[in-house]
């Protein structure tokens, strides 16, 4: 399972990056940037989905 | 005011009513339930959506509402006067495709860095304001406490004296607060903002610091300078947006743990609850409606609108939609899930929120952390503001415990 970022939908919320900081970063905006592009480990799954569950903008998605 | 109370909200909106001030939330829960978007007659003609989904929707739909003037009104608004006298306050007044280039101007400033790096000033700024507090039994969370925090970083921020709270805070309640008084009034009463603005930037001009005004002053949008109207309308939003609005939510945080001594116990047993609470402080206690104006005669889910009617975006409403959030009127300081809208939708996502979210966790943090225990003094004394900024402005707190 991997990130998948719709750059497009993110307005910056930070949501993401606040809550999984080796994951996501932000970039000079505030926006969204995926630090961990490749396949999830298991912890990293969890709170990856946790940041997707928490995106007011539904703009991140895990999946394949 | 000879102002008429509201005996139906669904057909009769006020946001000013006493009864909406005092306690909104079961009157969005009776409205969710018999109609989802109320109408009013006042203002010159308003709808208020009450489900996330409508919020959702017209906060992204900038094709059929205007974000031309965002606070709602005495009368309808017109092409050559903006009705409100916040005036042109870019980026937050700004449609596409301007909305984004002023935006982006600004954005770099609120990023986590530069935020984060105000931490040290804010948590300065908290803990004098607690010692000046002393011994005293009965503290005031709200006059003594919250309401200096915002001030004192946006000052810092956009170069203004340390010194001149209350002013701002005039400022601030004469946009926000005063909007049932005649526009004349209103205009009047925003001439003393205006030249106070105007020297700000006269004397950033002569003296060039390194904040805020200065920055509007040299910026360039594709080299050019930005017009004054510009610079002016920017400087009005960050004094404006950035205080009544971290006010708010630090004072409505500080009001649940009040009342709530098992939710206070618990974060001061493990302060690593403390984002996940103000998360959720932020979720059911939104302090932010915003407004919009519908463009042309459009029909939304039903609701014949008129062009120039007001849309009063309530997030505080799509906060506590159950269709949307589980236990949706309960305050779960752990909630695993929040999707939360109290920073908006959309391209107009709040520019401070990452501000705002760092003056939440270090103002708490810092008041828990000094009074881990306390309860309010006296529920009936808390008052609340009225408009679209939602907080708690009297918070008369009893110290049960102190660090």
């Amino acid at each position: 399972m991997k990130i998948h970022l719709t750059s497009e939908k993110c307005q910056g919320h930070g949501r993401c990056y606040s809550l999984a900081s080796d994951l996501f970063d932000s970039d000079d905006l505030g926006n969204a940037v995926v630090l961990v592009t490749g396949e999830l480990n298991a912890d990293q799954l969890e709170r990856a989905t946790v940041a997707a569950n928490n995106c007011p903008e539904y703009a991140i998605e895990i999946g394949a | 005011m000879d102002k008429q109370p509201v005996l139906d909200f669904a057909t009769d909106f006020d946001h000013t009513d006493p009864a909406w001030v005092a306690d909104p939330y079961p009157i969005m829960e009776d409205l969710r339930e018999r109609c989802p978007i109320a109408h009013s007659n006042r203002y010159g003609g308003m709808w208020v959506p009450m489900l996330h989904e409508d919020v959702s929707a017209i906060a992204n739909d900038t094709d059929h509402f205007t974000s031309r003037t965002v606070v709602v009104g005495a009368g309808r608004p017109t092409e050559e006067a903006p009705p409100a006298p916040i005036g042109v306050a870019p980026p937050i007044s700004s449609d596409p495709p301007f909305h984004a280039i002023a935006r982006r101007l600004m954005l770099p400033a609120f990023a986590p860095k530069p935020v984060n790096a105000l931490e040290g000033f804010t948590r300065d700024l908290c803990s004098g304001l607690i010692d000046k507090m002393g011994d005293n039994e009965i503290v005031n969370a709200g006059v003594d406490y919250s309401q200096h925090i915002p001030v004192g970083l946006i000052a810092k921020m956009v170069g203004l004296p340390q010194d001149q709270g209350d002013l701002f805070r005039g400022f601030v309640h004469t946009i926000l607060e005063g909007i049932d008084q005649p526009m004349e009034v209103r205009m009047e009463m925003f001439a003393p903002i205006e030249a106070y603005i105007i020297k700000v930037i006269e004397e950033h001009m002569e003296n060039p610091q390194d904040d805020l005004t200065s920055f509007l002053i040299d910026a360039e949008i594709m080299g050019q300078k930005l017009e004054p109207s510009h610079i002016f309308g920017t400087m009005v939003l960050l004094i404006v947006a950035g205080i009544d609005t971290t006010w708010s939510a630090i004072g409505s945080s500080i009001w649940h743990l009040a009342k709530n001594p098992d939710d206070l116990a618990r974060i001061v047993a493990d302060p690593s609850l403390l984002p996940s609470a103000i998360e959720e402080f932020l979720r059911a206690y939104a302090p932010v409606t915003m407004a919009r104006l519908v463009k042309e005669d459009f029909d939304f889910k039903g609701c014949p609108m008129k062009k120039d009617d007001w849309i009063l975006l309530g997030f505080p409403a799509a906060n506590r939609d159950p269709e949307f959030f589980d236990r949706a009127d309960e305050v779960i300081i752990d909630r695993v899930e929040n999707r939360h809208a109290a920073f908006g939708l959309g391209i107009h996502r709040c520019m401070g929120s990452n501000l705002a979210r760092m003056e939440m966790k270090v103002a708490i943090g810092e008041f828990i952390k000094r009074f881990p225990k306390f309860e309010l003094a006296d529920p009936d004394a808390v008052t609340f503001s009225q408009g679209q900024v939602r907080g708690p402005r009297n918070l008369p707190i009893r110290i049960l415990e102190r660090a």
